[in-house]
């Protein structure tokens, strides 16, 4: 492959991928907010 | 409306958690144009240079209307017409079932494509297409007809797409944890594994990085060509499922104490980097034939869409040592992903009829899921199908889909002037809070960018008819379909609900100055 279309499919790499990973990271150090606003039950039927 | 009893809806179907949603939304995102559009506009549209309006349109466009769709779809908790209507009244209930039409119109052609493609798995075993596979595609497994419309049964069609919409109906009548989410929670997984098999094999092949060199190597002369931003924005937009309904319908059915935006980010870079690899295994094996012919990679045809699913690939195919075995991951993965995105737009569909009628998930499947399906094998089961499947596919996708997402945002965030009290719901449940920036991309550039979209495309469709079909078929079956969905719409927001949509109370209370006197 040619430098320039090496570095180009790197950036595509890093940047979605990159992406990808870094989500996955920050959701699975904190899946949810510490304090939820009150109330909130599933309610049935809702 | 007039009377309306109030008896107690049934519960709402969630989600068992955040992996199920999660790989649910990546499997309704994770689609056919992943796979057979997204290397071609690409390499049409600057090649590596692509990538860059393409990220821009991801962060300020994709990622912002699915944040949009997801806070609709969670904090008024229903279907897109349920949803829509505790949002923005009558007006967003017919927006709503406008985005049902939409899927109802996408249902009954993409289950054909399903079928072409469970067909090729199957015929990969033996490379049935031989040397000839356009001829074989056209003439001997669709055997299209001259005319537009006829009643020309094609078993070897019809037989897989009975199949299809029997898988379908099945999985969307076991419910959403034991059919929607379990069939992602399967298919996925399995789709990633055969795909990475399939990239990885393909890397492997002579001439793999010619392709490779023309699909990553920048012309940023194209980024001066305004067409080539609205090819980004647009490819976004379609390969993520925003705005017709399938996100907001797949975020009602998340607990209401659940983190949005975050797995929003999840799905959303999950289905781009898919894309990516879908590019990559794509050119080098475009690379591998160019090899074979002795051609350039940018003298090749047919690099989208059917043609470079059911033409191209199989000629590829028939060349390549193990050739049955490479034939059978690329048809089996879009097999995959196609069913895990048609589950999705008949999710939309059913959701909504149950949210109305008050009809069960197995009425509503067997009954609404039924009439698609007769719809759908009379006409794509026939010698006609190729034709009208391509002139639905353009009017559904670019009229359709791009009309409802202005139509939505304008209604939600201007006229309602609601964007601050979703961003309030967002933020206040999600680990990745919105603000400001969100609420100028989706309320501002969102509807700026796919407004001038919508404008160019219709001038282009009057300008010059549509694949060189005659102007009264696509008067008929194009536009004509565009009018059955508004048609459609008026006439089911028109009807009675079984339970008051009104009887809701959102959560949490979002404190805005904006919402004051609106919908909280």
């Amino acid at each position: 492959m040619t430098p320039i279309a090496i570095l180009f499919l790197v950036i595509a790499l890093i940047i979605i991928w990159g992406g990808m990973f870094a989500s996955i990271i920050m959701l699975s150090r904190k899946s949810e907010v510490d304090t939820y606003p009150e109330g909130g039950k599933d309610v049935f039927g809702d | 409306m007039s009377t309306v009893r109030q008896t107690a809806p049934p519960a709402r179907a969630e989600w068992t958690g955040q992996v199920g949603f999660i790989l649910s939304a990546v499997g309704s995102a994770v689609g056919l144009g992943n796979i057979w559009r997204f290397p071609g506009v690409a390499y049409e549209n600057g090649g590596g240079a692509f990538l860059i309006p393409y990220i821009v349109a991801l962060l300020t466009a994709g990622i912002p209307i699915l944040f949009l769709d997801y806070a609709i779809g969670h904090r008024y908790r229903g279907s897109a017409p349920l949803a829509l209507r505790r949002i923005a009244g009558k007006l967003g209930e017919g927006i709503g079932w406008f985005q049902v039409m939409i899927c109802v119109f996408i249902a009954i052609y993409y289950t054909a494509v399903l079928a072409w493609a469970s067909s090729y798995f199957v015929y990969s075993f033996d490379i049935r297409w031989g040397d000839d596979a356009t001829g074989f595609f056209v003439n001997e497994y669709l055997q299209l007809a001259d005319t537009p419309f006829t009643l020309h049964f094609v078993p070897s069609v019809l037989i897989p797409l009975v199949i299809m919409w029997i898988v379908t109906l099945v999985v969307l009548g076991a419910g959403v944890v034991k059919g929607v989410q379990r069939m992602n929670v399967i298919g996925i997984p399995l789709l990633v594994v055969g795909f990475l098999a399939l990239v990885i094999r393909a890397l492997f092949l002579p001439g793999a990085e010619d392709g490779l060199n023309a699909l990553f190597t920048p012309d940023f002369s194209a980024l001066l060509n305004p067409g080539v931003w609205v090819a980004a924005y647009s490819q976004i937009f379609f390969s993520l499922s925003v705005a017709f309904g399938i996100m907001l319908t797949y975020s009602s059915y998340r607990k209401r104490k659940s983190n949005l935006t975050t797995p929003g980010l999840v799905v959303a870079f999950s289905n781009s980097s898919f894309e990516i690899l879908a590019g990559i295994g794509v050119f080098a094996t475009l690379g591998f034939f160019a090899h074979q012919q002795g051609i350039g990679v940018g003298d090749l045809e047919g690099l989208t869409g059917v043609g470079l699913a059911f033409m191209t690939f199989p000629a590829i195919v028939a060349e390549m040592p193990g050739g049955p075995l490479f034939g059978m991951l690329f048809f089996g993965s879009l097999a995959i992903a196609g069913l895990t995105s048609m589950i999705s737009i008949m999710e939309v569909i059913l959701s909504a009829i149950m949210d109305k009628f008050g009809f069960t998930r197995l009425q509503a499947t067997y009954r609404i899921g039924g009439v698609l399906a007769v719809i759908s094998v009379v006409l794509f089961g026939t010698t006609s199908g190729l034709t009208a499947l391509d002139t639905i596919d353009n009017w559904a996708n670019n009229i359709g889909i791009v009309s409802s997402a202005v139509a939505m945002t304008v209604t939600v965030l201007w006229i309602r002037k609601s964007g601050s009290l979703l961003a309030g719901h967002l933020s206040a449940l999600s680990t990745f809070r919105v603000g400001r920036t969100w609420l100028f991309f989706v309320s501002v550039l969102g509807p700026v960018v796919l407004g001038y979209m919508l404008v160019a495309t219709i001038i282009g469709l009057i300008a010059e008819p549509y694949g060189g079909y005659s102007a009264g078929y696509l008067l008929i079956v194009g536009w004509g379909s565009v009018v059955v969905m508004i048609g459609g719409s008026l006439l089911l927001t028109s009807r009675r609900w079984r339970y008051d949509p009104d009887n809701f109370e959102p959560w949490p209370q979002v404190r805005t100055a904006s919402a004051q006197g609106g919908a909280q």
